[in-house]
């Protein structure tokens, strides 16, 4: 809602204590926000900036105040990320940047410069799947879809960690993404399909 | 040929798609990110509008000045929804919508408008009835038989508070659309489960004739009955988008005014009194009730000879109720359900054994499948050796089960569907419908590929847009019994027209012609055959084109029906000094008709179980009496189900012959109904009290241990 007093600004919350609880599991954001450099000062006009998506640099002029989730959706037209609760609790926005899953929503634009980020754009396209995207096919881990592209990069992060994982460790490794039709189901089949088709593909290569 | 052809279902056993567990065919695009829902689509010289919305929960506008807002950066239009005078009825009543070249610069100019309100008094919540003196209607008092004299004369009375609270559709893609309004034509990029009457809705709105509307939706992000009209900001976004000189305005709601404004599933309270024999006969009911909306009690079972029923309805300040799949379902479910069990607490019976008494006051053509699904949920979920008589579990943590049965409709919808068959051999669907996730592309095309004898990959389907053969809203789990009757009418007409074209090169009369794997050949004489494609060749310069109706007037017996049963139950943990409670296992015994595809039903099953779960133990809204304001409207704090918190899931689907000669049955809702009464009986058989309220929330479980019933 906009323009409301007391309406939590974006910034505030970012800096503050609004983080999910699935990124609170990986303690992801803290690491980061303990880890970054002073801000320098810029905007609260467009400032140009340029991120480096699925391995190419792409150039984009956008507000600070700005989301990577926004960007990738509204300026690149990246848009396999989506936008659900807008603050760091659902997971549908997830995509992997340096190699961690985070909530795009909850990363400004301006703070991925200079990171890897990898969308879901990146992994392959329906003619050639990606083994975590074919495993979520397979076993119907996905009704409407909305929240299927968030959990197909979180799964994909959480296998690159935990290429082996327990039942139980996917139950708690994949909390921080929901799914309102109630495909999980599903969802953890598909994990442990994933990563023993990643694991063979490994072997092969 | 025959004057009325044989549309009837291929026998079960002779069936090579329909019934098979075909993967979904937008599963790629879905699993990829490469599928477009409305609020993916961006096009060209697209404008953002955001919302200004009321901050309080009952409030006049007194003014609205937007003088400084239309003159910030990137603003392209303006629109007052409310203007002064209007009365505000709820928080996020919306008050004014605007259009900027960003999103950034949207929000930024919302800021800027001056909004000026009266505060009026409010009401906002709905669980206590002394809160609302003057804003409740008693709707008339049902009496049937004599209820005074069968709880004075009963054996056995039992009685019980029950409430289950308003919760959120919360759909992850938001209300919303994108409009483009240009000269006198619209065209319009909807999130909606309604693609055939969206524009006819929007029309009077907007004051532009529906034949001048376009609607295109290729997916949605669930609306479990939230999204079948275009709603208010349907009309903004066309508004605005006209105000902008024909720029399309993408105009989605903010999460927290989805939370607020676009659904929420009408509550139920109440206190419930059964009569009955110590032997688990019912002979009377009474039940005291109220809610923002009709509830009928009781549910299923309300046949019983002596009957008082009392609803009062209640108005509050806050969102307006929406449909919600299989709506007031799971809220009679859960008041009748916990009351039967209650009842059968206190005369000590199992309630298995009680419910199959009690289902002889329910509808006569289920009683026998009730019974019989009782039976075989106890089986499948361990019952006999499982159930213990209430409050009998040892330990702090303590294990408990619990049943619940429900009833759906689920007849078809209208549907008209167009099958095309080219010279070429390819062969093109026509359905002016939508798949919610359900599956609908999937088994449309399993249809018209079995019809046609052909692998799926050779039906090309068109859904999603306005100007296909109608369909109807996706509701009330009617899709599928539409859908496949108009499909298999219409491939079957088209193929006999083929068979008409082909007969002469095969020397035998249409009539005794079959399509069969990708060939046409006569009937019993596999080696008397051509090639679909040569049989295509047959039909000259022209196409097949022929369509196919499913009308809900003229019933369809056979090929598809309506009226489900089912039975679930819960197996659940409460640790008695934490109030958690853990779902092991949930088992769910569904009536289905003839399945088209196990494998999307059983997600469909799955699906509403997992919604259910979600309901049953997490989901509350908390709307502060003392502000009017909804202090939890987001996703974290309005908690809904992980994949760590549901448990383990049993799906039995009850295919047996007698019920796939009833044809096609819609099954997403019935599944979706009982869980809330199933968690909450497991929780009371566990712990020993009834917990009145749900969710079971460790608050809710501690206050029921420790005798602090709200």
């Amino acid at each position: 809602m906009s323009s409301n007093k007391g309406r939590f600004s974006r910034r505030g919350f970012i800096q503050g204590v609004g983080i999910g609880s699935g990124a609170l599991g990986t303690g992801l954001l803290e690491k980061e926000a303990a880890a970054a450099p002073p801000a320098n000062v810029v905007g609260p006009g467009p400032v140009p900036l340029t991120l480096n998506v699925n391995g190419k640099p792409v150039n984009v002029t956008v507000e600070p105040a700005v989301t990577l989730c926004d960007a990738l959706r509204n300026y690149l037209d990246m848009t396999g990320a989506k936008r659900v609760c807008d603050r760091g609790t659902c997971g549908a926005c997830t995509v992997i940047m340096n190699g961690k899953t985070v909530y795009s929503c909850t990363t400004l634009a301006i703070d991925a410069q200079g990171k890897n980020i990898e969308t879901i754009e990146g992994l392959g396209g329906p003619e050639k799947m990606h083994p975590v995207s074919a495993a979520f096919w397979n076993n119907d881990a996905q009704q409407c879809g909305y929240c299927t592209p968030g959990f197909v990069m979180a799964c994909k992060g959480f296998l690159d960690e935990h290429p082996d994982p327990t039942m139980e460790q996917v139950k708690h490794g994949l909390g921080g993404n929901l799914c309102r039709c109630g495909t999980y189901m599903g969802v953890r089949k598909a994990v442990l399909e994933a990563a023993a088709a990643m694991k063979g593909a490994k072997k092969n290569g | 040929m025959a004057n009325t052809p044989d549309y009837s279902w291929p026998p079960m056993e002779s069936r090579k798609v329909i019934g098979k567990p075909m993967k979904r065919l937008d599963g790629p695009a879905k699993s990829t990110g490469r599928a477009k829902y409305a609020s993916d689509t961006k096009p060209k010289d697209m404008l953002f509008a955001v919302y200004v919305h009321s901050p309080h929960a009952h409030a006049r506008v007194t003014a609205v000045d937007t003088a400084d807002a239309e003159k910030m950066p990137g603003v392209k239009a303006v629109h007052v929804a409310a203007p002064a005078g209007t009365e505000c009825m709820w928080e996020g009543w919306e008050i004014a919508a605007i259009a900027a070249t960003t999103e950034h610069a949207a929000r930024q100019a919302a800021g800027k408008i001056k909004v000026e309100y009266e505060v009026l008094p409010h009401l906002v919540k709905d669980d206590d009835l002394k809160l609302a003196a003057g804003k409740t209607k008693q709707g008339g008092e049902k009496v049937v038989g004599d209820p005074d004299q069968t709880f004075k004369d009963a054996e056995v009375v039992s009685e019980g508070k029950y409430g289950i609270p308003i919760i959120n559709h919360c759909c992850l893609e938001p209300h919303g659309a994108i409009l483009q309004w240009q000269g006198d034509k619209v065209m319009a990029w909807p999130s909606t489960q309604d693609v055939t009457t969206w524009a006819g809705q929007l029309s009077p709105n907007i004051k532009v004739d529906a034949a001048n509307i376009k609607v295109k939706m290729d997916y949605i992000g669930g609306g479990f009955g939230s999204k079948f009209g275009p709603d208010a900001w349907g009309a903004v976004a066309a508004i605005l988008s006209q105000k902008a000189g024909g720029r399309p305005v993408k105009l989605f709601l903010e999460r927290d005014a989805e939370q607020m404004i676009a659904g929420n599933r009408p509550p139920a309270y109440g206190t419930i009194k059964i009569a009955g024999k110590k032997d688990g006969t019912i002979t009377g009911w009474q039940s005291d009730t109220w809610s923002t909306g009709n509830m009928p009690l009781p549910y299923i079972i309300d046949q019983i000879p002596n009957l008082r029923v009392n609803h009062a309805t209640l108005t509050i300040n806050s969102g307006p109720p929406r449909a919600w799949r299989a709506p007031n379902n799971q809220q009679v479910c859960y008041l009748t359900c916990g009351a039967v069990e209650d009842f059968a607490a206190k005369i000590g019976m199992d309630p298995i054994e009680v419910f199959k008494k009690a289902v002889e006051h329910g509808p006569k053509p289920r009683i026998d499948t009730y019974k019989y699904q009782l039976d075989k949920a106890a089986e499948v979920s361990d019952w006999k050796k499982l159930w213990k008589p209430r409050g009998t579990s040892t330990g702090p943590v303590k294990r408990g089960l619990g049943v619940a049965i429900s009833a759906w409709g689920g007849g078809g919808h209208n549907s008209n569907c167009r099958t095309t068959i080219n010279p070429d051999g390819s062969v093109l669907v026509e359905i002016g419908t939508q798949d919610l996730g359900t599956g609908t592309r999937t088994i449309i095309t399993q249809v018209a590929a079995e019809s046609l004898g052909l692998p799926m990959s050779k039906i090309k389907l068109a859904i999603g847009t306005n100007d296909l053969p109608p369909d109807a809203a996706s509701g009330g789990s009617s899709t599928v019994g539409g859908v496949t009757v108009s499909t298999r009418r219409s491939a079957v007409n088209a193929v006999n027209k083929l068979f008409e074209a082909a007969a002469p090169s095969l020397g035998a009369q249409p009539e005794d012609l079959e399509a069969v794997d990708g060939h046409i050949r006569i009937k019993g004489s596999p080696n008397k055959s051509i090639t679909w494609e040569a049989a295509c060749k047959k039909i000259g310069p022209g196409k097949i084109s022929e369509m196919g109706q499913f009308n809900r007037r003229q019933p369809a017996p056979g090929m598809n029906d309506q009226g489900a049963a089912g039975v679930q139950i819960a197996d659940v943990s409460v640790d008695t000094e934490t109030g958690i409670v853990k779902i092991n296992r949930y088992t769910a015994v569904t009536d289905c008709g003839l399945i088209v595809n196990p494998r999307l039903a059983e997600s469909q099953i799955y699906g509403g179980i997992i919604m259910g779960i979600s309901t049953a133990l997490f989901e509350q809204r908390f709307l502060d009496q003392q502000t009017g304001k909804y202090l939890n409207a987001d996703m974290e704090m309005y908690k809904l189900a992980g994949i760590g918190d549901i448990g383990d899931i049993k799906v039995h689907l009850d295919i047996r012959p007698e019920n796939d000669k009833r044809g096609v049955i819609g099954l997403g809702e019935p599944c979706a109904v009982a869980i809330c009464a199933a968690i909450g009986n497991a929780v009371t058989n566990a712990i020993g009290v009834r917990v009145p309220h749900i969710p079971m929330t460790p608050m809710h479980v501690l206050n029921a241990l420790e005798g602090r019933i709200a």
